[in-house]
């Protein structure tokens, strides 16, 4: 069977942190997954954001994982929100009722311009 | 041991100068030194040198004996007896004295002191060459028996079908010596199994060769021909013509509708197949000549209904015919009342097996090969979303579009999505509702693997897809019957972001919500989650 690995990355811009991801998102994913948000937390942004734009698969240990990583932002008051989930995905989120608890945007700078417009508040 | 007179009679002849070779009969003269020459039992020069164990000139011998003519044919002038353990084991024979008319008396005592000292080496020489011939004997045919037991054990199949609703069990104990049983399965087109059990009469490398071919022929004609009768009357008919006169085959062939239970068969001869129902049990009658004794024989057919919970009983000769140390046999009897004692209990083969290990006892010496094959329709019990199952709703209308299997290995779900999404391409499904589908199969592939299969690779994930008019369903099954369904209770989100709950545990949530009909059927082997989705649906927003 072919290896499904993930990559992830992290943007640092003012105040908040941008995880780029890439592949697919399973059970194979929860290292770095863990990593990668420990890393993005140790720099104290008040927002991270997940771009989901290059990921082609979650699966509902996926989901499982992403949930762990919410129950984390929450307990340590970071917003979390996501950008560049497929329709198909955008759907997952609203029945397992992930997105009731991390906004979901279609792109980049939509889900910037909010962070932007909350700020400006 | 055999009777050593008979077997090897010595004739020891004085080596003949090359010039007078021709004057000797070819026999003797080739012969030489301890090449048998055969005396008949019934001679009479065997009883008169049993009762006078001397030296004779045989001109002085009157018996009307085919021995002495062709000694006295050869030349041979004197005779000595060779008597181990008043047995006459050989003779010492002398032609005539150079130079000299007659023995002496002298010559004839040295002759008989020889015939002393060769009586014992002649016999210890004869039971060693009788020893030589019985390894020899015996050694051709444990070669014989080696080949006989590959060929078997190649033919003989060694995983049973996969029928998901179906459970197939097999048992084989082969005899010490070779024999021509044979069980085989065929998948046939439609989905269909084909089912046959045999036994070539007589046993060794022959026999096993027969079944060999009798098997080859019955696989191409299963394939062929529609109904069992036509698949045993061709087969007949071949094997007419091939088959070694004493030898015949009996047979039963059996065609069976996973979908249905409808069971048809024929028979050749072969033992009657019992049905265990609920309300008792039940021999499938079909008569029929056993094959390959006599051309265009017609084979009347049988047709049955397996329901669920009925099982078949296939066996052979061996277990039927067993014997125990009083020499009773096991008998149809015995086998009928158990297999109807065990109306309603698992295990039926386990059961019998131990009431016949216990019939046959410790010291049985097995005569021909016990077979047992058992095809039972599962009990099933449905646990599904809305009120009826879509499946059995409309049963019939359904047709089977692809099925495939795959090992027990993480990642292979999402093999099973594309494989799916292959075999479903044709049908008006849109992308929302392929991708929905591409997730349920997914995680009901992989739920197959984890809870189910427990990552055996031994144990497969079976998908069928099949589809009506107005859906298509995907049916995973795996092989874990006796585990339990983990709950598809809602997760609670809250619970989980708050640490007061697995953040796992999403699986048959996600399943449930991605498709239109979900259900989950399991029985005692396996669960089968059936995935239903209504074709030419509503539009992606959902």
């Amino acid at each position: 069977m072919p290896v499904n690995l993930i990559e992830a990355s992290l943007r640092n811009l003012p105040d908040l942190i941008i995880i780029d991801l890439r592949g697919e998102i399973d059970a194979k994913s929860e290292e770095l997954l863990d990593q990668v948000y420990s890393d993005a937390e140790k720099m104290n942004p008040s927002a991270i954001i997940l771009n989901f734009s290059k990921v082609g698969y979650i699966n509902s240990t996926g989901i499982a994982l992403i949930v762990s990583m919410l129950a984390k932002a929450r307990k340590t008051g970071v917003k979390l929100l996501a950008y560049g989930l497929s329709s198909h995905y955008i759907e997952i989120f609203q029945i397992t009722r992930l997105s009731d608890f991390m906004k979901i945007f279609p792109d980049e700078a939509s889900a910037l311009s909010a962070i932007q417009h909350k700020t400006d508040e | 041991m055999k009777d050593l007179q008979k077997d090897f009679w010595l004739t020891i002849v004085r080596q003949v100068p090359e010039t007078n070779q021709d004057q000797l009969s070819p026999e003797i003269t080739e012969s030489g030194m301890g090449t048998p020459w055969q005396i008949d039992p019934d001679d009479p020069i065997i009883g008169y040198f049993q009762e006078f164990p001397e030296a004779v000139e045989i001109e002085e011998l009157n018996l009307n004996s085919t021995a002495l003519d062709q000694l006295s044919e050869f030349g041979v002038k004197l005779v000595v007896p060779l008597i181990n353990q008043g047995k006459l084991v050989g003779l010492l024979n002398l032609d005539e004295q150079s130079g000299e008319e007659n023995y002496i008396r002298n010559d004839r005592r040295l002759l008989g002191n020889l015939a002393n000292q060769a009586e014992a080496m002649l016999k210890i020489a004869q039971w060693v060459r009788s020893r030589q011939l019985e390894i020899s004997e015996r050694e051709d045919l444990e070669h014989d028996r080696r080949i006989a037991n590959v060929i078997q054990e190649t033919l003989i199949p060694r995983e049973v079908p996969f029928l998901p609703g179906w459970q197939a069990k097999t048992y084989w104990q082969p005899a010490k010596e070779v024999s021509g049983d044979f069980y085989d399965f065929f998948n046939l087109a439609n989905g269909r199994l084909g089912l046959v059990i045999g036994d070539v009469t007589d046993k060794g490398l022959p026999t096993t060769l027969v079944m060999a071919t009798t098997r080859s022929i019955l696989r191409d004609e299963m394939i062929r021909k529609a109904s069992p009768g036509q698949v045993l009357s061709k087969v007949n008919n071949l094997l007419c013509s091939d088959i070694p006169h004493n030898m015949f085959v009996t047979c039963l062939c059996a065609i069976l509708d996973p979908n249905t239970g409808n069971l048809s068969y024929a028979n050749a001869g072969h033992n009657l197949p019992i049905c265990q129902r609920m309300q008792g049990i039940e021999e499938l009658r079909a008569t029929g000549m056993p094959l390959g004794l006599f051309p265009e024989m017609v084979y009347e057919e049988g047709a049955t209904t397996l329901e669920p919970g009925d099982k078949l009983l296939l066996f052979s000769d061996g277990l039927v015919e067993a014997h125990n140390k009083d020499r009773e046999m096991f008998g149809f009897g015995r086998l009928r009342e158990l297999v109807e004692d065990c109306i309603g209990c698992e295990g039926l083969e386990d059961i019998l097996l131990s009431k016949f290990d216990e019939f046959t006892g410790e010291m049985w010496e097995q005569e021909d090969d016990v077979i047992i094959v058992s095809l039972q329709r599962e009990q099933l019990s449905r646990a599904s979303d809305g009120a009826s199952s879509i499946q059995s709703s409309q049963e019939g209308s359904w047709i089977v579009l692809g099925e495939f299997s795959l090992p027990s290995e993480a990642g292979v779900e999402r093999l099973a999505s594309e494989k799916v999404l292959q075999v479903m391409k044709n049908l008006p499904l849109n992308k929302a509702q392929k991708d929905r589908l591409t997730t349920a199969v997914a995680e009901a592939t992989m739920n197959a693997i984890e809870h189910g299969n427990q990552f055996d690779p031994k144990k497969p994930v079976i998908i069928k897809v099949t589809a009506s008019d107005s859906a298509v369903s995907v049916h995973i099954t795996d092989q874990g019957g006796s585990l339990i369904v983990p709950g598809s209770k809602e997760p609670d989100l809250e619970a989980k972001l708050a640490g007061l709950e697995s953040p796992r545990g999403w699986g048959l949530f996600i399943i449930r919500k991605m498709v239109d009909h979900f259900e989950i059927i399991s029985s005692e082997f396996h669960h089968t989650i059936i995935l239903t989705m209504f074709l030419g649906g509503e539009a992606d927003a959902r």
